[in-house]
């Protein structure tokens, strides 16, 4: 193994964080703050790319540096870095996809008074995203993790003056810090019994047979701890809420957090640790497992529900993302990793393309967001159209040129041959058909039609925004070759085999139902949404239900009168205890101490203040009296000796 | 030679002169003159022992001590007049009864 690049590794995402840095304490004008983002992302991409060409040397290749953080008594904080196919991909997709966004967010943010600031938390995003995926050690993921969630929530909060903002703000990070809880506790439970965090370590790594023996059957457990964490940032039910409400960020940090990057962390993680996860597996299936199948067919049909009755443009996006990171965990569940995995680096193409297109239509209908009020883009925007047209139907899994399909379509055959239930196969099929229907009808409302209130002076975007949309576009076409079954290299590359070519394994019966699905999904939404108006045709036909999509399957509403008021609750009877049995206790403590200082004050006035006064006024008084003998006249006192004199002289005579 | 106790209720008259001058006058200077009195009372007292001894003429020791004592007395008036002087310069007064700067 040749090492000598994994050493430094770590130059990768210290490229981007040196620009954040630069850019908060040094380049605060708008063409350097651009500038210095853009090439420390570009640098980052460069060594993304090398790292990639170095870790296809030879298949399932891994290379692992590791070095002792700090010493803790007898024990070593040890963590590295790592690269292995799943790290290459990784790094690669999110270089690129934040290099468009960059790009993209020069042309979006042009008019923002706080460009500077957003260039500076968009390069640390990009810093700690990648941090996180070079991780060799669940500590230093675990860290990373936390700066990517806090990234996320400067960045939701960035137009800080929105209320709805900043309570965005603070939901995700909250909700996502309840995952979170769960994931450190898996941590330490993985220390405990493992002794170690790193995940490859020449054999005695947590995630090699020696680890996961001594894991035993605990694994289980640590796993769904684990877990825990990709439930909170991957946006799984039942912590989903937060990511539709982080929309309310800028565009392009929607794009690149909130669809492409850091919700699909959580996937990654489950990835990473797959090992702890398919511990002691039966037939591909184990309990932990099961559980990441189930919690990821519910998301992806609630998410796909939820997204036909919304009408925000990006909250449509922001559930379809949601449907579609269900999609991925079914996906790692069923054991098709890879396929995962590869939907992943698809997803993160075409959704970031969607958003950033997003992006452009809400700049040109001059912020509108609702999607009831603009139509008839596609002649005013063609650029635009073009290229949402080719994220549309990549998400919605149009086969054949697109990526969106044949990682669909992966993960469909890997759902199918799962031993545990036939049943997450069927709702996946209801997923892809739903994905098909609530793209349709974002794409009628937005771009067909004729022209409503928001759309009627609507224009093209600048280059700087086109441009990079173009890119992506081109890349989720083309990202498709290695995607195809007639030559799947790149799911032969992340399983550690090598791929052939053969085109007759091209069409698989898997794509005929898929295809099928799809077409009906497109030809309902077309059928249902032609000639849409201001209103939904789904909320005239059933109001009832579309009112209960709309009001997202009122889950927020649920948590609202549950768990929530139910800490309230708890938190105004420890209020009132605190009040009452604490501070009263108190107070009569105050009320003892305040009677013993007024008998003691009494003593001292009336005892020994008095008595003191007293015996010094009878002194000066006995005094007073007696100077009145002192007259000062020396005759008196002669006279008074006379006297004395004669007195004696006489009882001296009597007594002879 | 008339009898000793002649002499001695000479003297004694002369001291109770001398002292009641001491205990009455209010005019410093006669106080003095009191005090002088009484001091010539007790030399007289000498004097008179010294003559009617037996042998009187053996020892001159009463007018030894008379002469002393008038010495003595000289010196004692000096200081007394001095004392009075200061008095009157710092209080323009030679009224004992006005000097009452020791009353309690």
């Amino acid at each position: 193994m040749n090492n000598l690049f994994v050493q430094y590794l770590w130059l990768i995402p210290a490229f981007p964080l040196a620009a954040s840095l630069l850019i908060l304490f040094l380049a605060r004008t708008r063409p350097m703050a651009a500038g210095v983002a853009i090439s420390g992302q570009v640098c980052a991409l460069i060594l993304a790319v090398v790292a990639f060409g170095w870790s296809i040397q030879a298949p399932g290749w891994r290379g692992v540096y590791n070095f002792t953080w700090f010493t803790f008594g007898e024990t070593a904080v040890r963590i590295g870095c790592l690269l292995d196919p799943l790290t290459a991909v990784m790094v690669v997709m999110i270089a690129l996809v934040s290099l468009c966004i960059f790009i993209f967010s020069v042309g979006y943010m042009a008019e923002d008074k706080n460009f500077a600031r957003f260039f500076a938390y968009l390069s640390f995003f990009s810093a700690t995203m990648l941090g996180l995926v070079i991780a060799n050690s669940l500590l230093s993921l675990f860290v990373c993790w936390e700066l990517v969630g806090l990234a996320s929530y400067l960045l939701i909060g960035f137009w800080i003056e929105k209320p709805s903002a900043a309570a965005a703000a603070k939901k995700a990070f909250i909700t996502t810090r309840i995952g979170d809880i769960g994931f450190f506790v898996g941590l330490l439970w993985l220390y405990g019994t493992c002794g170690t965090v790193l995940f490859y370590d020449n054999g005695s790594g947590c995630l090699e047979p020696k680890g996961l023996v001594l894991l035993g059957s605990s694994a289980t457990w640590v796993a769904l701890l684990i877990f825990c964490g990709a439930i909170g940032k991957s946006g799984q039910f039942p912590l989903h809420v937060w990511l539709p409400d982080a929309m309310e960020g800028p565009t392009p940090v929607s794009a690149l957090i909130h669809a492409a990057t850091m919700v699909a962390a959580g996937v990654f993680l489950v990835a990473r640790v797959y090992r702890i996860f398919s511990f002691g597996m039966v037939q591909g299936v184990t309990a932990a497992l099961t559980v990441v199948v189930w919690i990821g067919v519910i998301t992806a049909l609630i998410g796909a529900f939820i997204a036909l009755g919304q009408s925000d443009i990006k909250r449509i996006l922001a559930y379809s993302t949601v449907s579609q990171l269900g999609l991925m965990m079914v996906s790692l569940g069923v054991g098709g990793v890879a396929a995962g995995i590869i939907h992943l680096l698809a997803h993160g193409f075409f959704k970031a393309l969607l958003f950033l297109d997003s992006g452009s239509v809400i700049h040109g209908c001059r912020n509108e967001q609702d999607i009831r009020k603009m139509g008839g883009l596609r002649r005013l925007m063609p650029v635009t159209f073009a290229a949402y047209g080719v994220g549309m139907m990549a998400l919605s899994g149009v086969p054949l040129l697109f990526s969106g399909a044949w990682t669909k379509e992966e993960i469909l055959s890997a759902t199918q041959s799962w031993h545990g239930s036939v049943l997450p196969y069927y709702l996946m099929l209801l997923g892809v058909f739903l994905t098909a229907l609530y793209m349709t009808r974002q794409m009628m409302f937005v771009f067909f039609g004729s022209c409503r209130t928001a759309s009627k002076d609507a224009h093209e975007s600048p280059k700087i925004m086109t441009v990079p949309l173009l890119v992506l576009a081109a890349c989720v076409v083309l990202f498709s070759f290695v995607l195809t079954p007639a030559w799947p290299w790149l799911e032969r590359y992340l399983t550690g085999e090598s791929a052939t070519l053969d085109l007759g394994k091209l069409i698989q019966p898997i794509l005929i139902v898929s295809l099928v699905l799809v077409a009906g999904g497109i030809a309902a939404g077309v059928w249902i949404y032609r000639g849409a108006g201001e209103i939904d045709p789904l909320e005239q036909w059933m109001p009832a239900l579309f009112g209960f999509f709309e009001r997202k399957m009122w889950i927020d509403e649920l948590y609202d009168h549950s768990i929530l008021a139910w800490s309230l609750a708890v938190a105004r009877g420890m209020a009132w205890l605190d009040r009452q049995v604490v501070d009263g206790s108190i107070r009569l403590v105050g009320a003892i101490a305040q009677r013993f200082a007024a008998l003691t004050l009494v003593c001292d006035e009336e005892g020994i203040n008095h008595g003191f006064d007293g015996s010094c006024g009878l002194t000066r008084q006995l005094g007073s009296r007696l100077s009145v003998w002192h007259s000062g006249q020396i005759q008196n006192y002669l006279r008074a000796i006379s006297l004395g004199v004669l007195a004696l002289i006489i009882v001296y005579l009597w007594l002879l | 030679m008339p009898v000793v106790s002649f002499f001695l209720i000479i003297s004694a008259t002369l001291f109770c002169i001398g002292l009641m001058a001491t205990l009455t006058r209010r005019h410093a200077i006669f106080i003095l003159i009191g005090i002088e009195l009484m001091l010539a009372a007790a030399n007289l007292n000498f004097i008179v022992f010294w003559r009617y001894d037996s042998q009187p003429h053996d020892h001159p020791a009463g007018i030894l001590i008379t002469l002393f004592a008038i010495a003595i007395a000289a010196a004692e008036t000096a200081v007394g007049l001095a004392l009075v002087i200061a008095v009157y310069r710092h209080y323009r007064t030679t009224q004992v009864n006005s000097l009452d700067q020791l009353k309690g």
